[in-house]
């Protein structure tokens, strides 16, 4: 018990950290990456609570295609941004 | 004494409500003051998965599992235990019925209504990602950047030449075609002195329209020869007063 | 304008850190969510109306079928969306400005997804005809299955997946997606029932009322992972390659 909860401590810091981290960076490749290992986290915490469904379309679709989406996008338009 | 107690009330025994409103406020932050749009649209998700978060931590409750049914209520389990009005068919297997929960029973299972909430609003969320994405490729080709405020320049340039209505175009041609005749008429260092009263005029109308400063210098520096164009630019001014 | 915006940033958290006192206690049995009757009923009654023991998809397809029915719509009305305004934004071929591409698939890579991508596209089929008895369902096999055809566009290039999945198909099966559970609730809905009321299916299927319902999910959740598959490669074709449909990543 003390476990999980120290695990879901743990999971909700770095959680804040990920969110910082992929509004934080300059150049957007990486924050599409961060923004993919926040949403896993996310998915690794609501695994974690219990809703199992909700945690695997999250990391199907969060994890999966958004990041992907993402990067395609940033692909094709500048990769630096200036905030 | 007692805000001590709340505050470790809030950090350690709502933990997680403390980060969901935290996670919103950054992606809030972000819509609000980055200026990317990318960047936009990743605050925009991380606001969806805070609000996500909310709702599945109100599904949460304590001792409950995963809202699939254990092995002595599964309605095709092989049952360990069963229940009363199990009864024997004729041949010989064990047919059970599955039994109406009561409250109980229900509070070993966690919450599947906000799940199942969630869990298309995360689909759809993509979808509106993709088609986000889509507009921001879309206004990267037509105006060479996702940046915000550079984007909004660029817009008010547009909206400069767009926003004359089609009368007083009218009315500018005809203006113009009589400013070509009389400029034809008259000898050149006339209309050279009546074009430099005229910027005069021109550059005190600017400076009362305060959002647009920078618009004219760029404008001149484009096109210096076009008078017409400089001069329809007050009138527009003037025809949104 | 970034301090300006932090003030109703910090506004709006502060009465949300002001209400979170009085949210329910971390796990509270006795919540209001958990009170309430409906999820109550939910969680009482899904096996002995439906027979599936995944709570979860019972509730998503039958209980609350309509909702989801048109949560599939939009998904494919944001497919629809991004072809109507990415299509013919760029004329010939786009200049690349931080990137460099090279075009020739790497042998390793091509190699190995054509091991792991039976092994993925199984396994969505597994996901989606699984799903009521453990976490799955029509939007995440369907999602597994655009991501294969995704992963055809990475390791080759978008020609080869466009080849085996054309848009225009991809937008025939998103349609059929829909068609085939808009098909099943009118369907019901002719058997005598309501609109998505599957018990009426017993008519046509040899099982019973509570099958009926099952297997009336099954076809539901087939419906949505087509849909779902098709609007996932069309979204990653079109934003790959800004809607020329070649080039792309």
């Amino acid at each position: 018990m003390i476990g999980l909860e120290l695990f879901n401590t743990f999971i909700l810091l770095l959680l804040v950290v990920a969110a910082v981290a992929s509004l934080w960076v300059k150049d957007l490749l990486v924050s599409a990456v961060v923004f993919g290992v926040y949403s896993f986290l996310m998915c690794l915490l609501w695994a974690e609570m219990g809703a199992v469904d909700v945690a695997f379309t999250e990391a199907t679709v969060g994890a999966g295609i958004s990041t992907v989406v993402l990067v395609a996008t940033i692909f094709n338009l500048r990769r630096k941004s200036n905030d | 004494m007692p805000e001590t107690n709340m505050i470790s009330e809030l950090l350690v025994e709502r933990l997680n409500y403390c980060i969901y409103v935290v996670l919103l406020l950054i992606g809030l932050w972000a819509m609000l003051a980055k200026r990317n749009l990318i960047k936009k649209l990743i605050g925009m998700s991380i606001f969806q998965t805070a609000i996500i978060l909310f709702y599945v931590s109100i599904a949460v409750k304590d001792e409950a599992t995963i809202p699939i049914y254990l092995p002595e209520h599964d309605p095709h389990g092989n049952h360990a235990e069963l229940p009363d009005d199990a009864e024997v068919s004729e041949s010989g297997k064990v047919q059970h019925r599955p039994v109406i929960l009561d409250r109980e029973a229900a509070k070993k299972y966690s919450n599947p209504l906000p799940h199942v909430l969630m869990l298309t609003a995360i689909v759809v969320g993509v979808a509106t990602l993709g088609l986000a994405l889509a507009l921001c490729q879309r206004i990267y080709r037509g105006y060479g950047t996702i940046e915000e405020d550079v984007l909004l320049d660029k817009l008010e340039r547009v909206d400069e030449r767009a926003s004359i209505s089609p009368i007083e175009k009218r009315r500018q041609n005809a203006r113009r075609k009589r400013s070509r005749q009389k400029a034809k008429a008259k000898s050149i260092t006339q209309s050279v002195s009546r074009s430099s009263s005229k910027e005069s005029k021109t550059t005190g109308k600017s400076s009362s329209s305060k959002p647009k400063p920078k618009r004219k210098p760029v404008a001149k520096g484009k096109k210096p020869v076009n008078k017409p164009s400089e001069k329809s630019k007050p009138e527009s001014v003037k025809s949104k007063k | 304008m970034k301090v300006l915006s932090l003030i109703p940033v910090i506004a709006i958290g502060f009465l949300l850190i002001w209400a979170a006192q009085d949210f329910p206690e971390w796990g509270d049995v006795n919540s209001p969510a958990s009170k309430a009757a409906v999820s109550n009923h939910f969680i009482g009654n899904t096996g002995v109306d439906t027979e599936v023991p995944n709570m979860v998809t019972a509730v998503l397809a039958d209980y609350r079928g309509f909702d989801t029915m048109f949560e599939t719509v939009v998904v494919f009305i944001a497919g629809m969306a991004v072809l109507a305004i990415l299509k013919g934004s760029v004329k010939g071929n786009a200049k690349r400005k931080d990137h460099e591409v090279d075009n020739e698939p790497d042998l390793i890579v091509t190699n190995t997804v054509r091991l792991i991508i039976p092994v993925i596209q199984i396994f969505a089929f597994y996901v989606l005809a699984h799903g009521h008895v453990s976490p799955g369902g029509g939007f995440q096999g369907g999602v597994l299955m655009g991501a294969s055809f995704i992963l055809i566009a990475l390791s080759w290039d978008l020609e080869k997946a466009l080849s085996r999945f054309p848009v225009e198909k991809c937008m025939l099966v998103a349609a059929l997606g829909i068609l085939l559970y808009a098909g099943i609730g009118l369907l019901s809905m002719f058997l005598g029932g309501e609109f998505l009321d599957y018990a009426e299916l017993e008519k046509v299927l040899p099982v019973s009322r509570e099958m009926a319902r099952y297997h009336a999910m099954l076809g539901v959740e087939i419906g949505v992972g087509f849909t779902v598959t098709a609007i996932m490669f069309v979204l990653y074709a079109n934003l790959a390659s800004e809607g020329r449909l070649k080039e792309g990543l």
